[in-house]
């Protein structure tokens, strides 16, 4: 693992007595793609913000590189920022833009003038510099608030939801971009977004965020596949989240059925949360299910059917590349290793919230 | 919406005859009478005028008050608009907007005459220098009470154009600055100033016109003392019924009002060429 | 710290704005006749403010015109913009730079120039010239404030009306007027505040023997301004105050006024 870069100690902040975030602690290591993620209102810009210098927190310290940095301005930091609607200047040019932080530093005519080129090349816009920031499509503008964060060696960048004004595609292709100018640039990337295809798309390490309090963090692979609660499952990815109670070791009981599975040390007759992938529950001819139930739902999604059957008095999401009718009964069958155990939230704050990402 | 040329130019004649008469011809009056003498000869005396005399001290007298009024307003108004700005973010705006125009519903004469008492020999604010033993200030009929009462009635006229300049900023911008390693000066003198400068051209040309041509407020702070442009055009029209000389005059005021003009339409044009 | 200075600094402001104000509503009070002397409180020029000639006069004058100028300058205003909308965009710029000549122009020129022309049509007897004037000088805020609006108004809902079988005056009454409300009200408005506002255009163009506020106070600088006009200036403050309060338009409207 890489070298500790940032750590973020007990922050909290609130605004206008509403708690934003509560006593976060948080380490981001040299050159990892660090997403923030979560739903609007969880903390993850405010995160942001206390790093970037534009917000000090209530209580805590800012780490940098070994120092306090929690009192330094945003102009005495090491780090730079890509802003969500890029904020770039209106009133100078694109070499202008570029130039604002290297002339502040006073760095020679001749360096400002090779770093314009550089980072105009490196973002794919060369030939752009006396062009107005007016005169450019929003991805060009994105491109062009990345190249004059990033010409001032930033130890770390930070973006705030920059792919969010673009459309679909444009932002598919900026993704391969950023991963490609992180690489080449070899720094700290901290991202924010509420895209959960984003954050899995993009990062080395993803810190799930709800309510001010970080919920899970971990590799992408591990968020996805291993959900340490019911809001997680539910944000990252579809999923089926069934109330459930655990038997003993390797058994639980869900809606009155027991199914086998792999998790142990919840102990006997503990309430839990069960977390089943769509695409983990295969659908069967009736006698091989654990359960059977109805298809009552089917939509065709292009590479899978997406279904929904009631078994249990419960509607499950089914996702399979084969297709079984409306009103057929069907045996549901759930591989041991696919049923993710979570405990019950402990706190209401903890509690998942009804999202409409 | 109407495509109707003959409606349209139905609908539009009586204002297009308002207009012509109670704005151009009035307007070509100035001219006939500007450019002319009492017995209807073409003349570019009563122009020429303008450099001669009480003409060309009152003018320049006008010049550099009105420009001292700018230039103090300006000050004033730009602290005062980035603050507004600020806090209008939080409390509404409306409110704060209403409190720097709620003066302006009351008479300006009549404010401007209680400022008299304010500033006069025996006034409040003498009382209170007395009270606390400093030296007390002749203030009444002399430029400086001009200059003053110019600054407290277009004082709004700066701090609105200014505020609406600086709070369509996305303050987004000005973290951009300091996150590139801009200090708050450098922030205000390379960001800020830059992009609310069709504010202050705005606020500039607001202040300096009225300030330039007011004789009213002159007549009051003044006594009959300090004459202005204004006062002397006035006089010209109702004590000495000169129509061609006043004329003359007008329209030397009027090339300040067009050059005036010309600076903002430049900085127009380029705003809506930057977007 | 800084938060200080900067409060510090607009009470200073307002310190500045308001002295006059505070002033003169004490002075209303103020049972002495000079202006230089307290000589104890008193409500008396509040009670014989409404028998006073002049005063009453001059208010009602004041009133009446800005009513009527405001009132005409709106119909004009409004209709004129309608008829811009379906003209040439040449011909338009025209009308709109030469309807700008007004607000552009220093205040004393547009009252000179109209003096002008009143007195070689020998139009002196003081009303008629003064809501003539008023009304030019009220047109351009109506129109600014309702052009831009009768801009973003869809042609289409129009057109829907008119495929529906409505005449256009009516299709117009039910689709586009409700639209344009807002601005003709505000631009209405604006043009009121101007009308009672103006000093120096009533000055030039009034004839003898006829006042408004505005010239009435002027008139009376010289040999001092009767307590009479202190009682009258509060009580319309506090009546501009409490319509304020009732109403959150005004602020939209004049932070506009002078930037359009």
């Amino acid at each position: 693992m890489e070298k500790e870069l940032i750590r973020l100690e007990n922050i909290s902040k609130s605004f206008d007595g509403t708690l934003v975030l509560d006593e976060l602690d948080l380490v981001i290591h040299e050159n990892e793609f660090v997403t923030l993620l979560g739903p609007s209102g969880c903390g993850k810009t405010t995160t942001l913000r206390i790093i970037g210098g534009f917000e000090t927190p209530d209580t805590g310290r800012v780490i940098f590189d070994g120092k306090d940095i929690t009192d330094l301005p945003p102009n005495k930091r090491q780090l730079n920022t890509v802003f969500q609607k890029y904020a770039l200047f209106t009133h100078m040019d694109i070499a202008e833009n570029i130039a604002f932080g290297l002339k502040i530093h006073n760095k020679p005519k001749s360096y400002i003038d090779d770093k314009i080129k550089y980072a105009l090349k490196l973002v794919g816009l060369e030939g752009y510099e006396h062009r107005k920031p007016s005169s450019l499509s929003g991805g060009q503008q994105q491109r062009i608030a990345i190249a004059r964060a990033i010409v001032n060696e930033p130890k770390v960048l930070l973006l705030d939801e920059p792919l969010g004004a673009l459309d679909l595609k444009l932002r598919q292709e900026m993704q391969y971009e950023l991963i490609r100018l992180k690489n080449e640039i070899g720094i700290t990337f901290i991202y924010v977004t509420h895209d959960q295809e984003e954050a899995l798309t993009m990062s080395d390490h993803i810190v799930v965020m709800n309510q001010g309090y970080i919920q899970q963090e971990g590799s992408p692979e591990d968020i996805y596949n291993e959900p340490e609660n019911a809001f997680v499952a539910d944000f990252i990815g579809d999923s089926n989240i069934i109330d459930a109670v655990m038997v003993r070791d390797e058994l639980v009981n869900i809606l009155g059925t027991e199914f086998p599975c792999v998790d142990k040390g919840f102990g006997e007759m503990k309430p839990v949360d069960v977390v089943i992938r769509p695409e983990d529950v295969e659908l069967v001819s009736p006698d091989k299910g654990i359960i059977t139930g109805e298809v009552t739902h089917i939509i065709f999604k292009g590479v899978h059917y997406e279904m929904e059957v009631t078994a249990l008095g419960f509607e499950w999401l089914v996702h399979s590349t084969d297709m079984f009718p409306v009103g057929q009964t069907v045996g549901i069958w759930v591989d041991p290793y696919n049923i993710q155990i979570m405990n019950k939230p402990e706190s209401e704050d903890e509690e998942a919230i009804p999202l409409d990402v | 919406m109407f495509k109707n040329k003959k409606t349209s130019a139905a609908l539009s004649a009586p204002y297009t005859a308002w207009m012509t008469i109670f704005i151009i011809v009035p307007l070509l009056m100035i001219f006939y009478y500007g450019l002319t003498d009492s017995q209807g000869s073409l003349t570019l005396a009563n122009i020429t005028a303008i450099g001669y005399g009480v003409y060309f001290k009152s003018l320049l007298l006008a010049l550099w008050l009105s420009f001292l009024c700018t230039l103090i307003c300006f000050i004033l108004a730009y602290p005062l608009a980035l603050i507004l700005a600020r806090v209008s973010k939080n409390a509404g705006q409306g409110l704060i907007i209403t409190i720097f125009i709620l003066p302006m519903w009351m008479n300006f004469l009549l404010r401007t005459y209680a400022w008299l008492t304010l500033l006069e020999g025996n006034g409040i604010i003498n009382g209170i220098l007395s009270f606390l033993h400093l030296p007390t200030q002749h203030m009444i009929n002399t430029p400086t009470a001009i200059v003053f009462g110019m600054v407290y009635n277009f004082l709004p006229f700066m701090v609105l154009p200014l505020y609406n300049a600086i709070s369509r900023i996305d303050t987004a911008v000005f973290e951009a600055a300091r996150d590139l390693g801009a200090g708050r000066r450098q922030t205000l003198f390379r960001i800020t100033l830059p992009l609310s400068v069709n504010g202050i051209i705005s606020g500039v040309t607001m202040v300096f016109i009225p300030a330039l041509t007011t004789f009213a407020i002159s007549t009051l702070l003044g006594g009959s003392k300090v004459l202005l442009i204004g006062n002397v055009i006035e006089s010209t029209f109702t004590q000495v019924y000169d129509w061609h000389l006043g004329s003359g005059l007008s329209i030397v005021l009027m090339i300040f009002i067009i050059i005036n003009m010309i600076i903002s339409n430049i900085s127009d044009a380029r705003q809506e060429a930057e977007g | 710290m800084k938060k200080t200075i900067e409060r510090g600094y607009m009470v200073l402001i307002l310190i500045f704005m308001y002295a006059p104000i505070v002033t003169m509503i004490a002075l209303s009070f103020n049972a002495s006749k000079s202006r230089a002397k307290w000589g104890g409180f008193t409500l008396q020029w509040y009670g014989s403010l409404f028998t006073d000639g002049p005063i009453m006069r001059a208010l009602v004058n004041t009133l009446v015109v800005a009513v009527l100028s405001s009132l005409i300058a709106t119909i004009i205003g409004t209709v004129t913009c309608i008829a811009l909308m379906g003209m040439r965009t040449r011909t338009r710029a025209v009308i709109m730079g030469i309807t700008n000549i007004p607000m552009i122009n220093a205040d004393i020129v547009t009252g000179i120039s109209l003096m002008l022309l009143f007195r070689v049509l020998g139009l002196t007897n003081g009303f008629l010239p003064v809501l003539i004037a008023h009304i030019t000088f009220n047109i351009p805020f109506v129109m600014l404030s309702v052009l831009p609006r009768l801009k973003q108004v869809e042609p289409s809902v129009y057109e829907a009306a008119l495929d529906l079988g409505a005449t256009p005056v009516y299709a117009f009454m039910k689709t586009v007027l409700p639209d344009i409300m807002p601005a003709v009200i505000s631009g209405a408005l604006m043009a009121f505040t101007m009308s009672i506002d103006d000093f120096i255009i009533t000055y030039f163009t009034k004839g003898v023997g006829f006042n408004t506020l505005s010239t009435l106070i002027y008139s009376e600088v010289k040999k001092g301004i009767r307590p009479e006009i202190y009682a009258l200036s509060a009580l319309i403050f506090i009546a501009v105050l409490t319509l304020l309060f009732f109403s959150d338009r005004i602020p939209k409207w004049t932070a506009r006024q002078k930037k359009d």
